[in-house]
């Protein structure tokens, strides 16, 4: 609950919006970056793993799309954990959800098996 | 709650960019994907380039482009022996496509961020400008300017004073330079006159190709 607290009620604000209709199901993927970065300790890959996947989850079922980005991060935590097939797999999912991250993802999954 | 204690009795952004933005360049190299470095930093407030680097994926998404991960690419650079933002925009453009396969990178530099506290009300303010650049030809395909502050206190000085005492402490609670770079993210990007274009993942046609309101 206190991480994310302003991302809440931006989510109330910008779903009370109208306009144009959001392409994805953003979950907690930027209120977690925004954690992460300014209360260090907080926002562990464990936990950070647990949410994003829980989000896609919830993505799933709602119809809608996982945001450029998302899959990529989840694969790079799990890779910081030493869950290297389950990282690969990310990273062929975002490869294929997203094209233009061939080349970053095939980079990041070289740097695996160094 | 922190949220609500906030009065908020002003609001002002600018737009400096000139008016008839040249959107030829950008027409001509129409990016599908934009890199995100981190931010540098002008402002004295180490954390804000992480701030707004925690707020730029979203808005750009809408706007139809591929948005590489911000973290991740942070972590890489710095694994490849790149640890701050200036280095990280010393990269050839030539090496960033090679390498990462990104169409354009976004450049920002924050020019001023952050609570200033005045003696019954704090003010926050977020201040950057921004550069797309497309990494074939070079070329600057599209900047802008952001600017945005937001008072909160005011009305009777001892219900100010409380307020803004209250909003120190919460300040853990809600980051208020948050919401503000966000407000002002959508301002500049969507900005109908001097805004985005449209990128491969919205529907758009020749007339009408901007980026009006990307949420």
């Amino acid at each position: 609950m206190r991480l994310f607290p302003s991302g809440l009620l931006l989510s109330w604000i910008l779903t009370g919006c109208g306009g144009t209709q959001s392409l994805y199901h953003w979950g907690h993927y930027e209120d977690l970056l925004h954690a992460m970065y300014t209360h260090p300790g907080k926002a562990e890959p464990p936990l950070q793993i647990e949410i994003l996947s829980q989000d896609i989850d919830r993505a799933h079922a709602s119809g809608q799309a996982v945001p450029p980005g998302v899959h990529a991060h989840l694969g790079y935590l799990l890779s910081l954990q030493g869950h290297m097939d389950a990282a690969r797999r990310e990273f062929e999912t975002e490869k294929s959800l997203y094209p233009e991250s061939a080349r970053f993802m095939d980079q990041l999954m070289k740097g695996m098996t160094e | 709650m922190a949220v609500g204690l906030m009065a908020v009795i002003g609001s002002f952004a600018g737009c400096m960019a000139p008016p008839g933005f040249d959107y030829s360049a950008y027409r001509a190299h129409r990016p599908r994907s934009i890199l995100v470095l981190p931010p540098r930093n002008e402002s004295n407030i180490v954390q804000a380039p992480y701030v707004y680097l925690s707020t730029i994926t979203r808005p750009l998404a809408e706007c139809g482009y591929y948005v590489f991960p911000v973290a991740v690419i942070d972590a890489f650079m710095k694994e490849n022996g790149l640890p701050t933002a200036e280095e990280m925009h010393g990269v050839s453009l030539q090496k960033i496509r090679e390498v990462i396969g990104a169409d354009a990178v976004l450049y920002v530099t924050i020019e001023d961020w952050g609570q200033k506290y005045l003696i019954v009300q704090s003010v926050t303010v977020v201040k950057a400008r921004a550069q797309l650049v497309d990494t074939v030809s070079g070329d600057v395909i599209w900047q802008g300017r952001q600017y945005l502050s937001q008072s909160s206190g005011g009305g009777d000085p001892l219900g100010s004073l409380i307020s803004a005492t209250l909003t120190q402490v919460f300040a853990w609670l809600s980051d208020p330079t948050y919401p503000l770079i966000r407000r002002a993210n959508y301002r500049m990007l969507s900005d109908p006159d001097q805004g985005l274009l449209l990128g491969p993942y919205r529907s758009y046609t020749q007339e009408n190709d901007h980026c009006l309101d990307p949420h």
